[in-house]
């Protein structure tokens, strides 16, 4: 399991999401994992090797190195960009159970063939419903996450620049030892560029919020607005997942013979179900 | 995510580029990102670890590589091109915006081959007209830039072998010798050279977008006549 891996992982979440939301994905893969990867982990590849110490004392140099840098900027990074993208996850698990329910849909309306359960899994889902609080909750974790490791980051090196040189006095260093860390300039440029980044990142999660926001108010005062739109508007909604999860509820809660029994005194909701195994 | 990575997702743009687009990506993978991987950062690989200054000062060769290379090369051309080969996304995004009106116009009832929607190749013409154009002025930008700061960081392509440094802690003044400056120069060069043909090509390529736009205009205006 990779970058790579998680890569694959999160193309298929993408397919759901909002047009923001993919931009995030790329910004996230291409300027933040594969800047991390191509080019960040050589710069402090040789981190400890490099960082000289001006003494002999064995043992200084490693203290003084766990003293200044408690955890490593790549590692921070990797574990922010794992800790960011994982809440997508939550909206393709989402997906994946309301696919589900759907196929259980089609099985119990008799058309489960192939043709109908390929298109179950090719189909895009609205964001609406459920679906709807699943995608807000993992937009407002990501926010909350970068904010985190943005401040963890400020508090473990504050100011963002990376010195030249930390007087060190810990012991077993004889009084106050000077260390030179190696190429502060190039991870100062580093830690400067993912920053940007991570506002950026921070800047579309926060649209993408708005965006969200704002489209379900406008869908609210428009059903609001028609209120006596009726059968026709059941009928032609063919991707109204809240009418389809209440379909399905009502299906898969009477189990056995009373099921079969619902379904021959629906036979409404047996031609609704088929309308909407149509689409 | 790698390089690899990076040419699946452009490979799909490839077919929506013009001819000179797709000469231009092969050049990009085969003469800059290829020659970056497999040997341009096996030369630079030890460039800190044999960068030795004539002292025992400690710090004092720390100090002198950090004063007389900012950022390294490799590094820089990395950057250069991840930003380079990002406007092609803009494209991408555009492809599959129209794909997505298609889509929707069939479901509403329209009738379109959804199959020959998966394989249509979108002729530049109109906002993708626009968008590609954009994105090709980028990448001039972005080239010119980064050689625009390659030049002014160090100072005319050339490495030295050896740079005089007198950065605190180092003592007076002190020689510091710099590792395989004459590959490095080599390879320098040889990437400064690809890159010129890569602006050339986009030069090229706007050229011809535009000069198609233009023979279009006036055999509209004559067929309306």
């Amino acid at each position: 399991m990779n970058w790579a891996g998680l890569y694959t992982v999160l193309s298929g979440v993408n397919r759901h999401s909002t047009a923001i939301g993919r931009i995030w994905l790329s910004v996230i893969f291409i300027f933040r994992i594969m800047v991390l990867v191509v080019a960040a982990e050589s710069v402090w590849g040789d981190e400890k090797s490099a960082f000289t110490c001006n003494t002999q004392q064995p043992g200084c140099n490693s203290v003084c190195y766990d003293h200044f840098f408690p955890i490593s900027h790549i590692r921070l990074w990797a574990l922010q960009l794992i800790l960011v993208t994982t809440p997508a996850l939550l909206v393709a698990m989402h997906v994946a159970y309301q696919q589900h329910q759907e196929k259980k849909l089609l099985v119990l309306t008799g058309h489960a063939d192939a043709k109908h359960m390929e298109e179950v899994k090719k189909h895009k889902m609205r964001i609406a419903g459920s679906l709807w609080w699943t995608y807000m909750c993992s937009v407002v974790f990501r926010l909350l996450f970068e904010a985190v490791f943005m401040y963890i980051f400020y508090m473990l090196y504050p100011g963002y620049q990376m010195m030249r040189l930390v007087k060190c006095e810990a012991y077993p260093c004889p009084n106050t030892v000077d260390c030179f860390i190696s190429r502060p300039t190039e991870k100062t440029i580093f830690t400067v560029f993912m920053l940007v980044t991570s506002s950026i990142c921070i800047v579309l999660n926060m649209a993408e919020l708005v965006y969200l926001v704002v489209r379900a108010c406008a869908r609210r005062s428009q059903h609001h607005s028609n209120p006596s739109s009726g059968k026709s508007s059941f009928y032609g909604h063919k991707h109204s997942s809240e009418y389809k999860q209440n379909e399905i509820n009502q299906l898969l809660t009477e189990q056995d013979g009373s099921l079969k029994d619902m379904l021959r005194r629906n036979s409404g909701l047996q031609e609704k179900g088929d309308r909407c195994s149509a689409c | 995510m790698d390089w690899g990575t990076l040419q699946a997702v452009l490979g799909g743009v490839n077919k929506h580029s013009t001819s000179i687009g797709k000469i231009w990506l092969t050049v990009l993978f085969i003469f800059r990102i290829m020659i970056l991987v497999v040997a341009a950062e096996r030369v630079w690989g030890d460039e800190q670890d044999d960068f030795v200054c004539n002292t025992l000062q400690p710090g004092c060769r720390n100090v002198c590589y950090d004063h007389f290379f900012p950022i390294s090369h490799i590094r820089l051309w990395a950057l250069q091109l991840i930003f380079v080969s990002t406007p092609a996304l803009l494209v991408a995004m555009h492809v599959a915006y129209t794909k997505h009106e298609k889509k929707r116009r069939f479901r509403n009832g329209e009738k379109i081959d959804i199959e020959e929607l998966k394989n249509v190749k979108f002729h530049i013409r109109g906002p993708l007209w626009w968008t590609y154009t954009s994105s090709i002025f980028f990448r001039i930008v972005f080239e010119a830039v980064f050689m625009y700061v390659f030049y002014y960081m160090y100072d005319g392509f050339q490495m030295p072998r050896l740079v005089k440094c007198n950065a605190w802690p180092c003592p007076n003044t002190v020689d510091c010798f710099v590792s395989r400056p004459t590959e490095k120069t080599t390879f320098t060069i040889f990437m400064l050279a690809v890159s010129g043909i890569c602006m050339m090509l986009n030069l090229a390529e706007l050229c011809y977008l535009v000069i198609k736009v233009c023979m279009k205009q006036p055999r509209q205006t004559t067929a309306l006549k």
